[in-house]
């Protein structure tokens, strides 16, 4: 089993009234894939949202554990937890630069070490300092997730002006620009065909292989989850009602009677399709 | 075409003249309740006080004006094919391109008629000081453009900082008599200082917020201009602002003791226009100080992170941009470029008082930005050249200034929403690639 990367306790959100995560706490590993699931509106984007410092969570601790260095996750503002503590995410509703090419989108991305490369941009300004080099670097590494994500071809378009489909990939390929440690993907197959589905899995499966990250995974497309998935996090109303393998999971009483309240015969047969 | 409600003549002819008619009188109605009081209503100084005096023929014929006009406007949009604006908008978007691409060349022919204007026209000193003027207004459209165009931070009160470097320069000039090649540096920092220290509690703020903030900023530093009496003169001004000295030669008739003047270093006769011709060069060198600027810092990581922070701030937090800390240094930036025109502005006039840098100088700044495509240099030498050159040779017209100010701004809102020349070039390319970016996607 590999080590804890993402460790989640007794997480608590509340906006005003509303509890929209109460007391969850699970474990992401290295190297593996964790998908979070749950019917609209279980809290899922919510705890990425906490997790990645856009909500500061009312109660809880989510610890990073890079092996050399352990971060609090809940005390880093929004841009820390990427730029120290290496968490890379995507957004439920895209998030791209649209104005700007699919190039500058990742290059963008590489934004702190090219900022140290340019000394700040004073020397930067003068082409002095190791810039020139480090941003033919930064531009190579966007070719090789260009590549991966097939983009390639697209690479001067504005990004805006691309397909949905090559839009959620760009997407990837811009969090991993940012040389994530943990990867968190909000429904990256919403909204793609079979075909863009098959290759997401394909996708995720090569950074999880050869890039040896974790990945954090919300989807609803049950496909890809039981697909892909190491582990799995079942989120229902803001609260953790199942938590193991893709096996256990479907087979788990609660998750069904969840996912397709209580109509049980039904709710089985779609649970052994999917 | 329109369908007409059963009107006989509306059917045949195409034309809807019940339609029009509604809506005219509608225009109309709108026009009485407005006139009523701004165009019925005149204040008069009479014995004892203010009197209002009544123009009811006035209303009447604005009215009638608004009336005619609107059913004759109905009338032909009826006639006219709706105007395909995607069309429209790519033709332009065509041209942004163009110019964009032929923007070398531009760049070049602009440059070197910039500097042929005071040796074509040395012995007319309007048409010099018009072009200084011009160029003025560039150099702070280039600076705004930083902090507008590609931060995306709509700054109001852009001139309180070419305020702090015209006083800075004044200032420092008047009491410890530095040269101007000193203090312009200074006021720049100075003003770059302002900007970090305005920006660093107000950048958190978005879009409308920011806007109204840095609008009070402005006006706040033009009532302490205004009412520090024993610093700033107040409404008094400061003149003696001493002038700018070419490597040392002072442009006067008849230097002080010690000093060697510009005509007699150069065996010359002397003329008051040399000096003009000096100022236009070094407000000219500014200007391209600024421009290059731009061009070099959009293609390093910061003037990326401006632009990927204007397209998108929570998308840039998500990838560890330091969101305070980008803002902060395009507002400073830009803050220095506007604190450079205001020394310059101080050393050309030799007089600075606070009305200078009233909130109309901010908005015409900003109209220059925005009509000329933000982000665009060549939009901003465009929209500057036609608002402050245009109004300059205008000025008998004076009267309609703001009118025809207004009507190019809305006419640009409505055709060009992004500006005249809203084309962007990626900031580098792949190169391999076989499909290039375009506007016109
Ligand atoms: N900023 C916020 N303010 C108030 N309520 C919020 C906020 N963000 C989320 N919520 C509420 O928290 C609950 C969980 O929302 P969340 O977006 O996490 O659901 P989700 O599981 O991602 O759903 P979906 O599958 O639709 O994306 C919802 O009831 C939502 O209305
Ligand atoms: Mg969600």
């Amino acid at each position: 089993m590999n080590r804890p990367l993402l460790t989640v306790e007794h997480l608590t959100m509340r906006f005003g009234g509303l509890t929209a995560i109460d007391d969850v706490s699970f474990t992401a590993r290295d190297r593996e894939i964790t998908a979070i699931i749950g019917p609209n509106g279980a809290g899922k984007t919510t705890v990425f949202n906490c997790m990645t410092g856009f909500y500061k969570p009312t109660v809880g601790r989510l610890t990073l554990d890079r092996g050399d260095r352990k971060f609090l996750l809940e005390r880093l503002d929004d841009y820390q937890v990427a730029q120290r503590a290496h968490v890379g995410r995507t957004f439920q509703n895209i998030r791209l630069f649209p104005g700007m090419s699919v190039l500058e989108n990742l290059i963008v991305a590489q934004h702190n070490r090219l900022m140290h490369a340019s000394g700040f941009t004073v020397l930067g300004l003068f082409g002095f300092g190791g810039y020139v080099a480090a941003e033919r670097a930064a531009i190579d590494k966007a070719r090789y997730w260009l590549d991966r994500v097939n983009l390639t071809e697209r690479a001067d378009v504005n990004a805006g002006a691309l397909p949905y489909g090559a839009q959620r990939r760009l997407e990837i390929a811009r969090a991993m620009c940012t040389d994530p440690v943990l990867l968190c993907l909000d429904e990256p197959a919403a909204g793609l065909n079979p075909r863009e589905s098959h290759e997401l899995n394909e996708l995720l499966r090569f950074v999880r292989d050869e890039h040896k990250i974790g990945l954090l995974l919300i989807e609803h497309d049950m496909s890809v989850v039981m697909g892909i998935s190491d582990h799995i996090i079942v989120l229902d109303y803001g609260r953790k009602i199942s938590d193991g393998s893709p096996a256990e999971v479907r087979s788990d009483p609660a998750v069904i009677r969840a996912y397709l309240g209580e109509d049980e015969d039904e709710a089985k047969s779609a649970g052994d399709r999917a | 075409m329109r369908t007409s409600s059963g009107n006989a003549i509306g059917v045949n002819s195409g034309f809807d003249f019940l339609a029009a008619l509604k809506e005219a009188g509608m225009a109309a109605g709108v026009a009485l309740a407005l006139s009523f009081t701004i165009i019925g209503m005149r204040t008069t100084g009479q014995q004892g006080g203010l009197g209002v005096e009544f123009r009811w023929n006035a209303v009447a014929i604005a009215v009638v004006l608004v009336f005619i006009g609107r059913f004759l406007l109905v009338l032909w949009r009826q006639r006219a094919k709706p105007l395909a604006s995607a069309d429209r908008d790519r033709m332009m978007d065509r041209v942004g391109a163009m110019v964009q691409h032929w923007s070398k060349y531009l760049g070049a022919a602009l440059f070197a008629g910039a500097v042929a204007i005071p040796l074509i026209w040395s012995d007319n000193r309007y048409v010099v000081d018009v072009s200084t003027l011009v160029l003025t207004y560039i150099m702070l459209g280039w600076g705004l453009n930083i902090v507008v165009g590609l931060a995306g931070l709509l700054d109001l009160g852009y001139v309180a900082f070419y305020a702090v470097g015209a006083y800075s320069y004044a200032l420092i000039a008047l009491h410890f008599g530095w040269s101007f090649w000193i203090c312009l540096p200074l006021a720049g920092i100075l003003a770059a200082s302002f900007g970090v220290l305005l920006g660093f509690p107000v950048l958190r703020l978005r879009g409308d917020y920011l806007a109204i903030v840095t609008l009070g900023f402005g006006e706040i530093i033009r009532i302490i201009l205004l009412n520090w009496y024993s610093f700033t003169k107040g409404p008094d001004g400061l003149s003696g602002i001493p002038r700018p000295s070419f490597f040392g030669l002072e442009f006067t008739r008849s230097p002080d003791d010690g000093v060697t003047a510009f005509h007699e270093f150069f065996n010359i006769e002397y003329s008051s226009v040399h000096r003009v011709i000096f100022l236009y060069y070094i407000i000219l060198a500014l200007a391209l100080l600024t421009n290059f600027f731009t061009l070099r810092i959009r293609k390093l990581p910061v003037g990326r992170a401006w632009e990927a922070l204007r397209e998108d701030e929570i998308a840039c937090r998500s990838l560890g941009i330091n969101p305070t800390n980008t803002k902060l240094t395009a507002f400073a930036i830009g803050a220095m470029f506007a604190g450079f025109a205001g020394s310059f502005f101080a050393t050309r006039q030799g007089f600075i008082s606070p009305e200078s840098f009233n909130f109309g100088e901010s908005a015409v700044i900003l109209a220059i930005v925005v009509l000329g495509g933000m982000g665009s240099q060549v939009g901003v030498v465009l929209a500057a050249v036609v608002l402050i050159g245009g109004t300059e040779l205008f000025r008998e017209l004076a009267l309609y200034r703001m009118l025809a100010f207004g009507i190019l701004m809305v006419a640009i809102m409505v055709w060009r929403p992004r500006g005249l020349l809203a084309h962007r070039e990626p900031t580098l390319l792949l190169g391999s690639a076989t499909e290039r970016t375009g506007g016109d996607r």
